[in-house]
């Protein structure tokens, strides 16, 4: 069993949907990370959830991503650990500087709400490792402002390295326009850091952990997660 | 010390999409103000700040904005100083 700290934030309304996933569908030991605390060595990975963190003022992301916890998830970052952040999450990881980029307003203007495709565009990091690419997700996406934007040669680099993970796409798998829910660049849904130990999504995969929710591949990533520290960490037997 | 009262202009980028600006444009040529070929919108955040130096106050905002107050990858910034 590992231990995973679900960071809360002021604002954070997808702390406890996580909890569940991790702790009661997984099966994982769990426990929240108040965002005032700078002792995260106890932990195995860190996930930042989603919400409105500290109301979404000046920009999303961005006053959490200077509260006292975020330098110590940056140094566990470093460290190799795994790190992943899910919507609100991914925008305080551009916000910190811990991933390339930022997360600007819907396209559209409008915010999301529905179940869409991605498409697994790398499966040489620790959360898809137990995935194809090509594979097509079905997870809901819920956010005002997850348009990817990034200049040219961050996206240059991005795909040089391997960097994104998921993309929207149709059905079938094609990434369309019509896929897009948000006006992201190159259709992106979700990229890791260079060494792939940081991950930011925008899509909810602790939305779709069990049948009960209409779907199960969210869980894949968290298990991606488990088998990663199976093979790299030692199993700390906490009860 | 004196009282420094400081604007920060803070736009996107020019290459950065802006969706409430195309819409409020959208609005205005609706009202009438076909004229009107562009709009985009921004924040203007006022500081009060007391320091004996404007240089002072200028650099230390300019870092302000690079750590916070804007986000370098999709926005400019603009600082106003007045005593």
């Amino acid at each position: 069993m590992y231990k995973f700290g679900i960071v809360v934030f002021p604002g954070s309304n997808c702390d406890h949907d996580c909890y569940y996933a991790i702790k009661h569908v997984l099966g994982q030991d769990c426990e929240f990370l108040w965002h005032h605390e700078t002792d995260v060595e106890r932990f195995d990975c860190i996930v930042l959830p989603g919400g409105f963190s500290y109301g979404d003022y000046l920009r999303t992301g961005s006053i959490a991503s200077l509260s006292p916890v975020m330098k110590s998830v940056e140094k566990f970052a470093q460290a190799g650990n795994p790190v992943i952040g899910i919507c609100n999450g991914f925008q305080v990881l551009v916000e910190s500087g811990l991933l390339p980029g930022a997360l600007i307003k819907n396209s559209s203007l409008k915010f999301v709400c529905k179940w869409i495709k991605a498409r697994v565009e790398n499966n040489r990091n620790l959360f898809t490792d137990n995935m194809k690419v090509g594979d097509v997700l079905e997870i809901p996406v819920a956010h005002g402002e997850g348009n990817y934007f990034c200049t040219p040669e961050e996206l240059k680099a991005l795909n040089e390295n391997s960097q994104i993970v998921f993309r929207y796409c149709s059905e079938k798998g094609d990434i369309t326009p019509e896929s897009n829910p948000n006006g992201s660049i190159e259709n992106i849904a979700g990229i890791t850091n260079k060494a792939g130990n940081v991950l930011g999504m925008m899509p909810h995969p602790e939305r779709c952990a069990e049948e009960i929710l209409n779907g199960t591949q969210g869980r894949l990533i968290f298990e991606s997660i488990i088998s990663w520290l199976n093979l790299n960490k030692k199993v700390t037997g906490r009860a | 010390m004196k009282e420094f009262k400081v604007k920060v202009e803070v736009k996107l980028k020019p290459v950065v999409l802006d969706p409430q600006g195309k819409t409020v444009l959208t609005a205005l040529h609706n009202l009438g103000y076909e004229k009107v070929e562009d709009a985009r919108i921004g924040k203007l955040i006022e500081l009060k700040i007391m320091d004996s130096d404007a240089g002072n106050v200028r650099e230390r905002v300019n870092d302000m904005c690079k750590k916070l107050l804007a986000n370098p990858v999709i926005e400019d910034f603009v600082v106003k100083v007045e005593e």
